[in-house]
């Protein structure tokens, strides 16, 4: 599988100021706690943290979670619970930050940090730099709904205020406010300047984007239509499938309707890739529709479908196969497991079950295209059955077993 | 699984209010389980759902787990603190691991598909009843997925995250198919101790504080 090298991002379900903190823990696979401690120190240290965090704000990617359409629609229509970062998340977070604090003012009272007529306005402006990068970062993210606007304003206006506050203390300390005045006029005509020559490019730019919004809020709302209505559907045919006159045929057509709608809306099947999960769900697929048979399957992990994985499938789908037609069951569970490297599949029914002892010979399909298949790839197959219990057959291929040694058919 | 309803239960049938967004389903899941149990409310959303529940103190809430005003598990985060002694089953057709697990978090006992059959949702409310907790094949699955391996053993810190091998095993039986019975006679052990290493697992799964349980459901795909 080609994969694109990693990149970092500013995960935006989980952030707490920026998300940089737990972008980049995920990124170098640490906790988070320890990139806020990082951080910290760095900027007890001549501020080169505080430098580096603004840098990655600025330069990392807020990610969207991606979720499948249907919890897409669900989170918008506020039917979901989801969850911000978590309180004990944020709790750490607020104590790396006081202990920084309480670090930088040990730092300043010792004298040995920068003069405080810097310090405060430098701090003030920063926290006013952070309430504007966020309110960016969640009117980009965010809904564009009225309120949602309001409060991309109010945070504008309170952070231009505490960098006004900030600059305007700054210059003043110095040179009294003659200063002020003096500076104030030259921005002002620069600014007009300015607004003049980039104005209209500005504006256009503007309308773009207020275009570009519209537009996507018309295809989520498209998107949540057509979510609720599939989900609609998915409730009738669960409804079908209890209440049906002609059970076998109308069950079969309902799940198998009900299992696309379902991978669609909820992409918990995904019908791509080649996985063990995968390829169980897709012979299971099968069976159900030609057997006219329930097969419930439960997969736990996953792997890439390898040589033997794929004949134990295969010998999997017929052993749904034999269960189909002589058990005389409406219901088959399926268990597929992959971990550390192995692979166990049951295939059970509560059928009529049989005695394995007196499976005669012509009984090809359990000793040809199950035993032989799964042992010829390494692996073993157990059967266990009675008269009138069920029957439960195991497949499995060893964890750690060597690079595929393909033994002579036997 | 097919037989049971004949478990222990007191002379009055049971209360039970139903909490769904879709009225058709309300009425199907009624018609379904009235005469033995009393449905003595239904709701179409969160805030409906936490007032007819106050009304009503029922025994079993079938909850939903998508629906208007914040899910199932805003229903179970408003009523639970006020109202410890009613138990939640989720009754969903959403297959999406991070909700279940998120409803199941939040406080409901158990979690069941809606094409589960009537005889089998009377069982799984009775036993939700008794302060058993009722995991289907699947809610099994997805706990094994999110206790096993896919996480690093050095990351497992407290007992709380991880199953016995005994719980494993119980897990493992139940998303085989297998009914609580059948998995007592499987481990030549009782019904009650079946019942009661599932109840453990419930448990795990609501303290367990390991911030992988909750990301897990993102980070499976990439397998």
């Amino acid at each position: 599988m080609p994969t694109d090298p990693r990149r970092a991002s500013r995960p935006a379900d989980r952030r707490i100021v920026s998300g940089v903190s737990a972008g980049l823990a995920d990124h170098l696979g640490v906790d988070a706690l320890w990139v806020r401690l990082a951080f910290t120190i760095g900027a007890v240290l001549n501020g080169a943290g505080i430098v580096a965090y603004l840098l990655m704000w600025r330069f990392l990617p807020l990610a969207e979670p991606q979720r499948s359409p249907g919890l897409e629609a669900a989170t918008r229509r506020g039917m979901r619970t989801s969850g911000p970062a978590s309180v004990v998340e944020v709790v750490r977070a607020v104590a790396v930050l006081a202990l920084g604090a309480g670090l930088g003012l040990a730092v300043q009272v010792s004298g040995r940090g920068i003069g405080w007529g810097l310090f405060v306005p430098l701090v003030v402006g920063g926290v006013g730099l952070g309430v504007i990068w966020r309110g960016l970062d969640d009117s980009r993210s965010g809904g564009v709904s009225r309120r949602g606007r309001l409060r991309t304003i109010a945070r504008v206006v309170v952070g231009v205020a505490l960098i006004v506050a900030a600059a305007v203390y700054l210059v003043t300390a110095e040179r009294g406010w003659a200063a002020l005045a003096d500076i104030g006029a030259f921005l002002v005509v620069a600014l007009v300047g300015v607004a003049l020559i980039l104005g209209p490019w500005i504006a256009s730019l503007v309308g773009d984007l207020s275009a570009e919004r519209r537009e996507r809020v018309r295809s989520q709302e498209r998107a949540d239509v057509a979510a609720h209505l599939h989900d609609s559907v998915l409730q009738t045919l669960a409804l079908l499938q209890k209440n049906a006159a002609d059970p076998a045929l109308v069950a079969t057509l309902a799940r198998r309707q009900e299992r696309d709608l379902r991978s669609w809306l909820y992409g918990d099947e995904q019908a791509t890739g080649d996985t063990v999960a995968a390829a169980v769900r897709a012979v299971a697929a099968e069976v159900e529709t030609d057997h006219r048979v329930a097969v419930e399957v439960i997969a736990v992990g996953d792997a890439p479908l390898d040589d033997d994985r794929a004949a134990v499938v295969r010998a999997a789908r017929e052993a749904m196969v034999n269960a189909a037609k002589h058990a005389h069951v409406d219901r088959i569970d399926v268990y597929a497991e992959s971990a550390d490297g192995g692979l166990e599949i049951f295939v059970r029914d509560r059928g009529v079950g049989f005695d394995p002892a007196s499976v005669a010979e012509d009984r090809m399909g359990l000793r040809g295209s199950i035993v032989g298949r799964v042992e010829r790839h390494g692996g073993t197959v157990d059967v266990r059955s009675a008269p009138g219990e069920g029957t439960e057959i195991r497949l499995a291929l060893a964890p750690h077993r060597a690079a595929t040694p393909q033994e002579d058919p036997r | 699984m097919t037989e049971a309803t004949s478990s222990p239960r007191g002379p009055q049938p049971l209360r039970v209010v139903i909490v769904d967004d879709h009225a058709m389903f309300r009425t199907g899941v009624r018609a379904e389980i009235e005469p033995v149990v009393t449905v003595v409310a239904e709701a179409e959303d969160v805030d409906s759902a936490v007032a007819r529940i106050a009304e009503t103190s029922p025994d079993v809430v079938l909850l939903d787990v998508h629906m208007p005003g914040g899910g199932g598990p805003e229903v179970l985060r408003r009523t639970t603190t006020r109202h410890p002694e009613v138990r939640f089953l989720a009754l969903s057709v959403s297959d999406a691991a991070e909700d279940v697990i998120g409803v199941i978090r939040a406080g409901a006992r158990g979690y069941v598909t809606k094409n589960i059959s009537g005889t089998e949702l009377l069982d799984a409310i009775d036993r939700v009843a008794a302060g058993d907790a009722v995991f289907s094949p699947r809610l099994a699955g997805f706990v094994l997925d999110a206790f096993a391996g896919h996480i690093e053993v050095a990351q497992v810190d407290s007992d709380l995250d991880r199953l016995t091998e005994r719980e494993r095993e119980v897990m493992r039986l139940i998303a085989r198919g297998y009914a609580y019975k059948e998995v007592a006679k499987e481990l030549f052990i009782s019904i009650k101790t079946v019942e009661t290493h599932v109840s453990s697992v419930l448990r795990k799964l609501q303290l367990s504080s390991r911030h992988e349980l909750t990301r897990w459901a993102n980070d499976r795909r990439l397998i």
